[in-house]
């Protein structure tokens, strides 16, 4: 099917997200604007206005009721989803990099910048879900201060109270949320920068992706490296299928020096990887930028991609693609 | 007050320490015995009365040569029984070191008409003299088996080989079918600068600091190596038995520096370019580096700057515009002991050595033959000087007579290139207009075989960019351009070009143009070795990157060369086999059996998409890497076969046979390799189901003991029936379009 271009956004692409059931598309730009699309058929339902600078990150609560969002303008918010209307914000020092809900929806993590100064912190808070949503504690229920290489990215992990994180020297590493001990680490889980960290549904096992030019797959237990997916270009994304056996990765030459290469050497494609054979499946061009950002809907029936181009692609998988068996009737579980 | 010990008379002190083995260790040693004291044999034999006289000269000899002794230190020994000197006289130095250097200096000094110096140490004569007289067998070193040079050649599938240098590691790989490529050594830090094979296979050669090393057998053992520090650039013979390399940086002897045939010595200091034996490793000659004349000429150093004789037998350096220096091997001494003289020569080529010439020379060899082979023969150029025209000249070598002259005007730049087979020679002319403001192009073909040369010109509206013979065939090649930007390259303009190709009329012994293919970018043209197919490639361009691939003999059999002229259509035979892309493609090779294609984006031209591809002669990709730091690729050169031309006439004719056994070889391998792999991917999902199996099961237990409530499949399955439905239906009930007409 024809992919549908997404033109709200007006600078380059930090997050896509899709809420649990598929059908909702939440955005964000480096144009200060949150937006949300029908998924189905790329009409944008509504924005969410309010920050002041780049928001760098979204995530959205399992009853798409709340979302939360992470700007540089220092300040962390929680939106309503249906109404639009900003119901808290809290205020750092530097700016909110991720945010992630905690799978019951009760917690949100979220990492702020080193900056100014200031560490780089990690702080967790207990979100109130009764009444409207405006009636939220200030202060975060467990704060801590991974020291050495900054942390990039982060995201609950398979039990509660174990926060899973990605580093900048290409580290990943489970943190103790109420302590803030690091429980486990691996060092030399990339080579750089890790630019994207999502977890399998069951929170299993997880894909990072790396400027290293690599993309791997984790076991979250055990942070050993089950696979990996080694590509010609830095990573900036990667993304898990729910329903076939594929990961999807998306990035290109650094944004710096896009102005000085052409479209076909910029490598702007999504790459379909085999999960488990570590093949190379398919590529998806369009973009005219890197991919910053890749989603898959839950359903596994479309994915979208943001780029540095300043939009979002809405793919709807083919009937082929469920139908094809590449490699034969080997049953692969998710 | 103390009786011992502080005037050092008595070792056993207090302690009754033994002090001299300590003292014995680091006792000054003096000089003793007669190091500083040499013997001249070969002195004139004289009377007392002219003793003086002969000190005196003796004396200033040394001098001359930066020794200088004084006439009281040389002591002549005297035969009382006639009264004459005895014909050698003792001469006392310094040092030892002053002593040294006299020797090396005098030794074999020219005394005069009659008598040549012969100089020897005093301490060597005496350790001759007492010298065992007795023959003691030397040990026989243990004999080592070295591996087979050429063992690749015995590959079981016939494979090729080719090396690639990326990042700091050099591997080698073998080629063939795509399941029998495999690595077949690496190394990390290999080589300083890169790798070059010879031109037969035999080694490769890597560049370092301090020389050049050969490397050679099944597992790449050190053959031979030539200490040429700094070197940057080599250059094998044709038939590998010398090698030629080059530094920058001139050549410096240091005090104390290795000597021996395989070093330099002192006489070849400031020297730049170095002639090696390459099966002994012995220095065989040096020389500067020359450049062309003037001042206003930019010092451009031409590679290779020895051209070798396609036999090993010779080799010559151009002077330019003054003379050839032709050197014979293996003494490297001047050939007839002079130059050859040419006024304004600018370059030179060797007549390359056909098959038949081979042969030929084989014969002769042996002793069988009745026919003399040909000669070796040279072709050279010189510009206009003064009232005499530009000239062409091909000469015999070593007879040097001329076999032709052809006298040109208005010349530019003439370029001499040869047909593989020493078959045609073809001047490539630029020539300019009489305003010298416009440059266009003729073609000299000399056809070399025929009787008196006849020479042929083509002459060509626009200048030529490159040129380019079929290998064994008669046909050429030549990319033409008439863009403006020729004459200014500037980063991102592609020049559009015309490729022609041009095949010579039997019989009628002209060369006629087959095709032109107009209006392309393409600027490198590469033949297949075995001739007939050829790829037209557009190199160094940021926007184009285009492989083109042609087949000249399309409606030919294969089983047999063309014989004669074709009765087709004249150049129907050219077709197009396809068209590929390599993204900044910087190197292109086609593999020895011209069946394979690589092309290579090296990291020293830029650093996009580095890597290589290998196609076969139609333009499919075989394998495709793209790599970071890669440098360089270079397929493996094979050496001449072994097969006589019957032998070789018989595997024509038996060609379907061979062939059906080697596509039953394919068949079996194929179905075996997707066994393979099908298996190699089961194992994978097994492992990952029981991988998941195992962790879903860890899961449940952990959730278990945290209490909470295990969302069952049967619970899920509910939830998903729940799930509301919603409709969106779009229909167009009627559509209607008005025209408003004002």
């Amino acid at each position: 099917m024809r992919p549908i271009l997404l033109q709200g956004h007006e600078r380059s692409l930090t997050q896509i997200k899709f809420n649990r059931e598929g059908d909702l598309l939440f955005s964000c730009s480096k144009d200060h604007i949150i937006n949300v699309w029908f998924a189905h058929n790329g009409e944008r339902l509504g924005t969410y206005d309010g920050h002041n600078g780049t928001v760098w990150t979204i995530d959205v609560d399992s009853e798409s009721r709340f979302l939360v969002s992470g700007s540089a303008d220092n300040t962390l918010r929680l939106w309503s989803v249906q109404t639009g209307k900003c119901l808290y914000r809290w205020e750092f020092p530097t700016a909110v990099k991720r945010v992630a809900w905690s799978e019951d929806d009760s917690q949100v993590v979220c990492i702020t910048e080193q900056r100014m100064g200031y560490q780089c912190a990690v702080r967790i808070f207990d979100i109130d879900r009764e009444g409207d949503g405006t009636n939220q504690s200030k202060e975060p229920s467990s704060i801590f201060y991974p020291i050495g290489s900054k942390a990039t990215l982060c995201s609950f992990a398979h039990v509660p109270n174990l926060i899973l994180m990605g580093h900048e020297s290409g580290k990943v590493a489970l943190f103790d949320a109420k302590t803030g001990d690091e429980v486990l680490n691996n060092e030399r889980a990339h080579m750089d920068v890790v630019t994207d960290l999502q977890l399998s549904p069951d929170r299993s096992y997880f894909i990072t992706s790396s400027k290293d030019k690599t993309a791997r797959l984790h076991e979250t237990k055990t942070l050993t490296v089950l696979k990996t997916y080694t590509t010609e270009t830095p990573l900036n994304s990667a993304a898990i299928a729910p329903g076939k056996p594929y990961v999807l990765l998306g990035g290109g030459q650094d944004a710096m020096s896009v102005t000085t290469t052409s479209l076909r050497q910029g490598k702007f494609e999504t790459r379909f990887w085999h999960k488990i054979f570590e093949e190379e499946v398919g590529r998806v061009k369009g973009h005219f930028g890197p991919v910053n950002t890749i989603a898959v809907s839950p359903k596994g029936d479309c994915y979208a991609s943001g780029g540095e181009d300043g939009f979002v692609r809405v793919h709807h998988f083919d009937e082929s693609y469920f139908r094809a068996k590449p490699y034969g009737d080997l049953e692969i579980e998710e | 007050m103390a009786p011992n010990g502080v005037n050092g008379v008595h070792h056993e002190d207090d302690e009754g320490i033994d002090y001299s083995d300590i003292e014995n260790k680091y006792k000054v040693k003096f000089e003793e015995g007669f190091d500083n004291i040499l013997l001249v044999d070969g002195v004139p034999i004289i009377d007392e009365a002219k003793r003086g006289k002969l000190l005196d000269k003796i004396a200033k000899e040394f001098g001359r040569k930066g020794a200088p002794i004084k006439t009281a230190d040389i002591s002549v020994p005297w035969n009382d029984t006639n009264g004459k000197s005895k014909g050698f006289v003792f001469i006392e130095f310094k040092n030892a070191i002053d002593a040294a250097f006299a020797q090396t200096a005098m030794d074999g000094h020219p005394f005069d008409s009659k008598h040549t110096f012969r100089v020897n140490r005093f301490t060597d004569i005496e350790r001759y003299a007492d010298m065992d007289e007795t023959y003691v067998d030397p040990e026989p070193d243990e004999y080592k088996p070295k591996e087979h040079l050429r063992s690749w050649l015995g590959d079981s599938q016939g494979r090729d080989q080719y090396a690639t240098y990326r990042g700091d590691e050099v591997e080698i790989h073998w080629h063939g079918k795509p399941s029998q490529c495999e690595v077949a050594f690496s190394r990390q830090n290999w080589t300083d600068l890169y790798i070059s094979w010879s031109p037969l296979g035999t080694y490769i050669a890597t560049l370092h600091r301090q020389g050049v090393q050969l490397w050679g057998g099944a597992s790449w053992g050190k053959q031979h190596r030539f200490a040429h520090p700094m070197v940057k650039l080599i250059d094998f013979s044709p038939c590998e038995n010398y090698i030629v390399t080059w530094s920058n940086d001139p050549i410096v002897v240091p005090e104390g520096a290795q000597q021996g045939p395989q070093f330099f010595s002192p006489e070849d200091e400031g020297h730049n370019i170095a002639v090696w034996d390459v099966k002994t490793g012995n220095l065989l000659r040096t020389f500067p580096t020359a450049y062309p004349e003037g001042e206003d000429v930019k010092k451009q150093l031409q590679w290779p700057a020895l051209k070798w004789s396609p036999d090993d037998k010779y080799v010559a350096r151009v002077t330019p515009g003054q003379q050839i220096s032709v050197y014979e091997l293996p003494s490297m001494g001047l050939q007839g002991k002079k130059s050859i003289k040419i006024e304004g020569v600018v370059d030179f080529e060797w007549c390359p050595q056909g098959d038949k010439d081979r042969e030929e020379a084989e014969a002769e060899a042996k002793g069988k033959s009745t026919r003399k082979p040909r000669e070796n023969m040279l072709a050279y150029w010189t510009p206009e000087v003064a009232n005499q025209p530009a000239r062409v000249t091909l000469m015999n070598f070593p007879s040097r007579t001329l076999l032709r002259q052809k006298n040109l005007f208005n010349v530019t730049e003439c370029k001499l290139h040869w047909q593989n087979q020493g078959d045609f020679l073809c001047v490539k002319v630029d020539r300019h207009t009489k305003t010298k403001k416009s440059i266009f192009c003729n073609l000299e073909i000399f056809r070399v075989r025929e009787k008196d040369f006849p020479v042929e010109v083509v002459e060509l509206k626009d200048a030529v960019t490159d040129f380019s013979w079929e290998p064994r065939g008669e046909r050429f090649a030549l990319i033409s351009s008439s863009d403006p930007n020729l004459a200014n390259p500037a980063p991102g303009i592609t020049v559009k070009t015309d490729v022609s190709f041009y095949q010579l009329v039997r019989g009628k012994g002209d060369f006629k143009l087959l095709r032109t293919l107009s209006t392309r970018t393409s600027n490198t043209v590469r033949w297949s070795p075995r001739g007939r197919h050829v790829v037209l490639a557009t190199i160094g361009s940021s926007s184009k990157s285009e492989l083109e691939f042609w087949d000249l003999d399309f409606n030919a059999d294969d089983t047999g060369r063309r014989e004669g002229p074709s009765k087709e259509e004249w150049g129907s035979g050219i077709q197009h086999l396809g068209t590929a892309d390599h993204y900044g493609v910087t190197d292109v090779e086609w593999d020895p059996s011209g069946r394979y294609l690589a092309t290579s984006a090296s990291a020293w031209r830029h650093t996009l998409e580095n890597g290589y591809a290998i196609w076969d002669f139609r333009g499919q990709e075989l394998e495709k890497h793209i790599l970071d730091r890669f440098k360089q690729f270079l397929w493996r050169p094979r050496p001449r076969t072994l097969l006589t031309k019957e032998q070789q006439r018989q595997i024509r004719r038996n060609l379907k046979e061979y062939s059906r056994q080697f596509d039953e070889e394919d068949a079996a391998e194929e179905s075996n390799i997707s066994a393979e792999l099908i298996a190699h991917r089961k194992r994978l999902v097994d492992e990952w189901n029981a991988w998941r199996t195992r962790v879903k099961a860890e899961m449940a237990e952990e959730q278990n003991r945290l209490g909470k409530k295990v969302e069952s499949e049967a619970d899920k399955q509910g939830e998903e029936e729940k799930e509301e439905i919603e409709l969106w239906v779009d229909e167009v009930i009627e559509q209607i379009e008005e025209e408003v007409v004002e």
